[in-house]
């Protein structure tokens, strides 16, 4: 499903943050990939959606070599990865049913369908009741969990998300938890850089070590 | 096809949505793109109505050849040979007697005429040609002054060619005139769609990083640039319209003095078309630009 071989990051300013790194993840499975600040995971997580381009290397994601692709297949591509980035962008100009109608409307759903989905995405969440209300007047956790129902609206067959609990409470983190897993239950491929010990404890995954950009233990 | 069409819809509604949120915005630069365009389409309508007058004249241009006084049947006979195999046109001979009964028919002229001891007119030609073209007539009249025994080639086309000159070095000007608004029409577009797109630089990036093609990110932005572009077409013909108005009384005057029978064209629908199309597709020209160097920025 996805398979990262000798893949290198160089900045434009010299730092290697992705050094030489070799995984293979497949369909249905929740891996983590863990590290220290600084270690390279937003960067791991930013050529796994085609945000960055590698220096060297290659990403074969259902079969497609995304580090081949052609900047106009790009588009195509994020729009069956739900991704949840560090720091979530969420659009604070308008309503939380709005964020996650913004996926809906650029694949041209036409617009009643498109709410119909949105608002089950919402619900997903648990955020319906919180349709009308503009993120801004969010609590970190909703804004997290909105951030999320925009991910999946799409239902994309792998979800890469960027530190989903990071700042939240034990509370909120756990809700978020719950929903990763649920995702992962029915089948999505559920990639997330975390440095949250406790969620890493709480069940066995596969996890992706960096260290300075480098694969801590080999090929995991 | 249901998405192509609902996605362009959602882009013209987001369009005509920032024009009515922006109302003052939408005024002046409606007003800018509107003068940027009646202008030059002012200038092109005066000539195209002085031409028609012109057309109107030249069209009974007559250039007449007459003949040596000693001329006699065997020279004339030639003369008709040659406009025939000329095919210059219509014309028509007009012998010395013909040429001397006109004379003394006209008023005062009668005892002079009696008084004369022989005909002092020549024989004539006067020829209608089909071609009215200043440069046409100019060398037909060079042609027949060359032909044996014709002593004299008349053509007043001196002020032809003057009107003829004016139009041409007219139209440059207006061309000239039409480039550089339009220039700036495509400038002021630019420049409304950089500040909007700067108001939305959030959403662009979010929108891209999910998923947005280019295309769907520009479509908007086209969107407006074209229905401003167009709207303010039909304001420059508004405006064309009421200066129209304005004029139509002394123009009339002044035409009747020159015998009338010409009359100040108003706009047609397909001007009105032409005019906000040209709005239309200067607008979203200039919209194009803008976008495409933003997101080439960004990339
Ligand atoms: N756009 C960039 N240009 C240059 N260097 C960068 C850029 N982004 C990241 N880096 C560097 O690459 C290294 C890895 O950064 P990255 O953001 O991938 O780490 P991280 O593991 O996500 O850290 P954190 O846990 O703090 O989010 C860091 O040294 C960082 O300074
Ligand atoms: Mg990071």
């Amino acid at each position: 499903m996805i398979s990262v071989s000798a893949l290198t990051k160089r900045y434009p300013e010299g730092l290697e943050a992705i050094k030489d790194v070799t995984f293979d993840i497949s369909a249905g499975e929740m891996v983590f990939i863990s590290g220290h600040s600084g270690a390279g995971k937003s960067t791991l997580f930013k050529l796994l959606a085609a945000i960055e381009r590698p220096t060297s290397g290659s990403i074969v994601i259902n079969g497609q070599n995304i580090t081949a692709l052609r900047q106009s297949a790009i588009p195509y591509l994020r729009r069956n990865i739900g991704l949840i980035f560090q720091d979530q962008k969420l659009l604070f100009d308008r309503t939380a049913l709005d964020n996650v109608l913004l996926p809906l409307a650029i694949v041209g759903l036409p617009h009643k369908e498109a709410v119909r989905r949105a608002r089950a995405a919402l619900d997903k969440v648990g955020l319906l009741d919180r349709e009308n209300v503009n993120p801004i007047a969010l609590s970190g956790g909703e804004q997290q969990r909105l951030a999320i129902a925009r991910a999946i609206v799409n239902r994309p067959s792998i979800m890469l998300a960027d530190e989903p609990t990071a700042n939240l409470d034990s509370d909120s983190a756990s809700t978020i938890h719950a929903l990763f897993r649920a995702f992962h239950q029915v089948g999505v491929t559920v990639v997330v850089a975390t440095h949250d010990p406790q969620w890493m404890a709480q069940f066995s995954p596969r996890i992706i070590r960096l260290e300075r950009g480098r694969l801590l233990g080999g090929a995991a | 096809m249901m998405t192509f069409l609902a996605q362009h819809g959602l882009a013209l509604r987001s369009a005509l949505r920032r024009l009515v949120a922006s109302p003052l915005n939408t005024v002046l630069s409606l007003m800018v793109i509107g003068a940027a365009l009646a202008l030059p389409s002012a200038g092109w309508i005066v000539l195209d109505n002085v031409q028609d007058i012109a057309g109107n004249i030249s069209g009974t241009q007559q250039i007449s050849l007459f003949m040596a006084v000693d001329a006699g049947r065997k020279d004339t006979a030639e003369i008709e040979a040659r406009l025939k195999e000329a095919k210059v046109g219509k014309w028509r001979f007009v012998p010395k007697e013909e040429a001397l009964k006109n004379l003394q028919a006209t008023e005062g002229m009668n005892e002079i005429v009696a008084s004369l001891p022989r005909n002092p007119l020549p024989d004539a030609f006067v020829v209608e040609p089909a071609d009215t073209r200043p440069e046409s007539l100019e060398e037909l009249a060079k042609t027949a002054a060359g032909w044996p025994k014709v002593a004299h080639v008349q053509l007043d086309s001196a002020w032809i060619k003057r009107l003829d000159l004016f139009l041409r070095i007219g139209k440059l000007t207006v061309t000239l005139l039409a480039s550089l608004f339009a220039g700036a029409l495509v400038a002021v577009t630019f420049n409304t769609i950089r500040l909007q797109i700067l108001a939305q630089a959030d959403e662009i990036e979010v929108a891209k990083l999910i998923g947005a093609t280019d295309a769907y990110v520009s479509r908007p932005f086209l969107y407006f640039g074209a229905v401003q572009g167009v709207l303010g077409g039909l304001f420059a013909t508004v405006l064309l319209m009421a200066a129209g108005y304005v004029l139509a009384p002394p123009v009339g005057e002044l035409i009747e003095l020159y015998g009338g029978g010409f009359a100040l064209q108003s706009l047609s629908a397909a001007n009105i078309a032409v005019i906000a199309a040209i709005g239309g597709g200067l607008g979203w020209l200039g919209a194009q630009l803008s976008v495409t160097i933003y997101l080439r920025r960004i990339a």
